[in-house]
């Protein structure tokens, strides 16, 4: 039995933005991500579960319940703003307890859980201060002791990092997964950071024009991409795609190859040759993009400090086992079947100043038709 | 300002001090502007004036000469005068609490999402826009006896016919009204701009958190909006003592000085009554009220208000 159950939510606005026909389960304890670009309708996703929008189809059932049509207040949630929406005229206490006082949860018991709410977020002995007179590290932490204290067993966090500085955000995402584990909180997560997504959930939904691209636990979001644009839009760096008729793949078909599992080679045994176009070295790996006429995003991760000169062609190896096929206009997955293993072995050497491959100058390589 | 300290050094061979010298006139430079301004339109006058209220009454007999606190005497002893600030004390209590209460309401009401709401903002704020002798003369007309809209409309449900200007019982609470029609549009304005500051998500969090819309009302927007009427509560003082334009139409302070305020006594005496003394007095007097309000509220008031 699923705690949180999402069936065939939609809503928009005259056609424009919003969320379609979005189906989504969740079990309790669980930390779901949802991941997408700016504008695919996952901070509205979150809205429609908390309440603060009214769906026009579909049912959202909590803990068994439907509240579809319950007010924020009934559906038993806490919730943590982008902005962190703190009473800017109340203190930390107040602020952590303007719910409990709103409930008429009685004094002593409010007490403990606000001192208990401040010990687990480390805010301690700011309680007087108001929400201009914290950093915004802090300004996180009561918006998070604030949803802690509701003691709800499902907290939604919208986007709760995004406005920290890449150092606060790391530590800030350890404790959000640490109170969330202690206090066996159900947590939907919404946000455009797949690192995050990645890093701190059970289940990650990746989002895209108000659709649900693919649901899974983040590793096989990251090795088993359902579709192009999940290939494109997790890992840092994202998949490399090549078309396939450079592969000996039929037309009309698209490889991806996660850049660790690229390997450079001598020209005789590449499968393709691309030029270096840059060298960025990350301090235990070196990262080399490499441009490809027919190639999207490819690049090798290289151990240690590597110098490769920008401009030299390199042979690339697209190790068989690891590569996904996607139909290059639906941009979904393909049957491993229809790989055509016979063919994998051929060679393609052209480098972008020669004479280049007939299937390279094809433009059927768009990737902007493949999400629709 | 470092500016005079400055300027008193020795020898000016230090180019350090130079520099000092020359970045004080520069401040001074800055400053003159509105020291001179402030200097001719505020402070002159105010001197000028409580110079006049030391002297008395000058006439062709009797040239005027210095008496001291004498005219302060005579206005503490003066029936009118007391009767006068009775008047102003009871128009500004109805006046200002009824239209701070009445702005926010209708800011409320405009705020929240109704049809035609520019056009309901825009009808609110006409009163303000409208110049104050066409209000006068619209209200003349409105408690005009016998053929007045007031008495029209009464006169359908069997009413007497009323002369609410004309009678000492009800011509102050007319003006009252009158007051509180021009100005609570216009402190709506000042509501509006304050509630469109406020970010909605605290609404939202609000209500996750379960606190109904008065509880919302109460223990966010109304602290939220606190700088706001403290403005509009230091703005509707100091306009309960310059009202004048309105008694002028509607009552020239009448009958028998019901509905006399402070200004216009003050006007009455300088320029129908010839007697500039007196009425400098008076207005030193306003003026020493008026600073100890104005500090009250900025000392005490001030400090019970949160600025984001």
């Amino acid at each position: 039995m699923s705690f949180l159950e999402l069936r065939g939510i939609t809503r928009d606005w005259d056609g424009q933005g919003g969320v379609r026909d979005i189906s989504l389960s969740l079990q309790r304890g669980d930390f779901l991500s949802i991941l997408g670009p700016s504008g695919c309708g996952k901070s509205t996703l979150l809205r429609l579960i908390a309440g603060l929008e009214q769906p026009q189809h579909g049912t959202v059932v909590i803990d068994g319940r439907d509240v579809t049509a319950l007010p924020p207040a009934q559906r038993n949630l806490s919730m943590v703003f982008q902005s962190y929406a703190l009473f800017p005229h109340l203190n930390v206490a107040e602020n952590v307890m303007f719910g409990l006082k709103v409930r008429r949860v009685a004094a002593r018991e409010r007490d403990r859980r606000l001192s208990d709410a401040l010990k687990m977020t480390g805010l301690d002995g700011l309680e007087r201060r108001k929400p201009a007179e914290l950093s915004g590290g802090q300004r996180q932490r009561v918006a998070l002791a604030r949803a802690a204290v509701a003691e709800k067993p499902l907290c939604l966090m919208d986007e709760p990092l995004s406005n920290l500085d890449a150092k606060l955000r790391h530590s800030v995402r350890r404790d959000i997964r640490a109170l969330a584990r202690n206090l066996g909180l159900t947590v939907v997560y919404v946000t455009h950071d797949q690192g995050e997504a990645m890093s701190l959930s059970d289940t990650v939904a990746l989002m895209n024009k108000g659709q649900v691209e693919q649901v899974g636990p983040p590793s096989t979001l990251y090795n088993q991409p359902a579709t192009i644009f999940a290939a494109q839009f997790i890992g840092e760096p994202p998949m490399a795609l090549v078309e396939g008729p450079l592969l000996g793949l039929r037309e009309g078909l698209t490889v991806g190859l996660r850049p660790e599992l690229i390997q450079l080679s001598p020209p005789e045994q590449a499968h393709l040759t691309a030029r270096v176009l840059d060298c960025e070295f990350l301090g235990s790996e070196t990262l080399v993009s490499l441009d490809h006429p027919a190639g999207q995003g490819l690049a090798v991760v290289l151990p240690g400090h590597a110098s490769q000169v920008p401009g030299d062609s390199v042979g690339v190896i697209l190790p068989e086992q690891d590569r996904r096929i996607f139909d290059t206009h639906s941009g979904r997955i393909e049957k491993a079947s229809q790989q055509n293993p016979a063919a994998l072995n051929r060679q393609n050497t052209a480098p972008r100043d020669g004479q280049t491959a007939p299937e390279a100058t094809e433009p059927s390589f768009d990737l902007n038709r493949t999400t629709s | 300002m470092a500016g005079p300290r400055a300027i008193q050094g020795p020898a000016m061979t230090d180019p350090l001090k130079l520099e000092r010298r020359r970045r004080a006139i520069h401040g001074w430079l800055l400053l003159s502007p509105a020291l001179a301004m402030l200097t001719v339109f505020a402070l002159y006058p105010s001197v000028a004036t409580f110079w006049t209220s030391l002297w008395s009454r000058g006439t062709r007999r009797n040239p005027s000469e210095f008496i001291g606190l004498e005219n302060y005497r005579a206005l503490l002893e003066d029936p009118t005068f007391w009767k006068v600030v009775w008047n102003n004390l009871l128009y500004a209590g109805v006046t200002i609490p009824a239209s701070i209460a009445i702005a926010l309401i209708m800011a409320l009401w405009a705020n929240s999402r109704i049809p035609a709401r520019s056009f309901i903002r825009t009808a609110y704020f006409t009163p303000t826009v409208l110049p104050m002798i066409a209000a006068g003369n619209l209200w003349l007309f409105f408690y005009t006896p016998s053929f007045g809209i007031l008495n029209k409309i009464g006169a359908l449900f069997g009413a007497p016919s009323v002369n609410w200007l004309g009678q000492p019982d009800t011509a102050l609470w007319a003006i009252c009204i009158v007051t509180i029609w021009k100005e609570a549009g216009f402190f709506m304005v000042f509501y509006l701009a304050a509630l469109q500051t406020i970010p909605p998500d605290l609404k939202e969090a609000a209500e996750i958190e379960g606190a109904s819309r008065w509880t919302y009302l109460r223990r966010i927007v109304l602290p939220l909006l606190m700088p706001t009427t403290l403005f509009i509560f230091v703005n509707a003082m100091i306009n309960s003592v310059k009202l004048i334009d309105h008694l002028f139409i509607l009552t020239k302070g009448g009958p028998s000085d019901s509905s006399k305020l402070i200004l216009y006594y003050i006007w009455e005496n300088a320029f129908a009554y010839f007697d500039r003394p007196a009425a400098a007095a008076m207005t030193i007097f306003v003026l020493i009220v008026l600073g100890l309000l104005a500090a009250f509220q900025f000392l005490v008031l001030e400090r019970r208000t949160h600025y984001q």
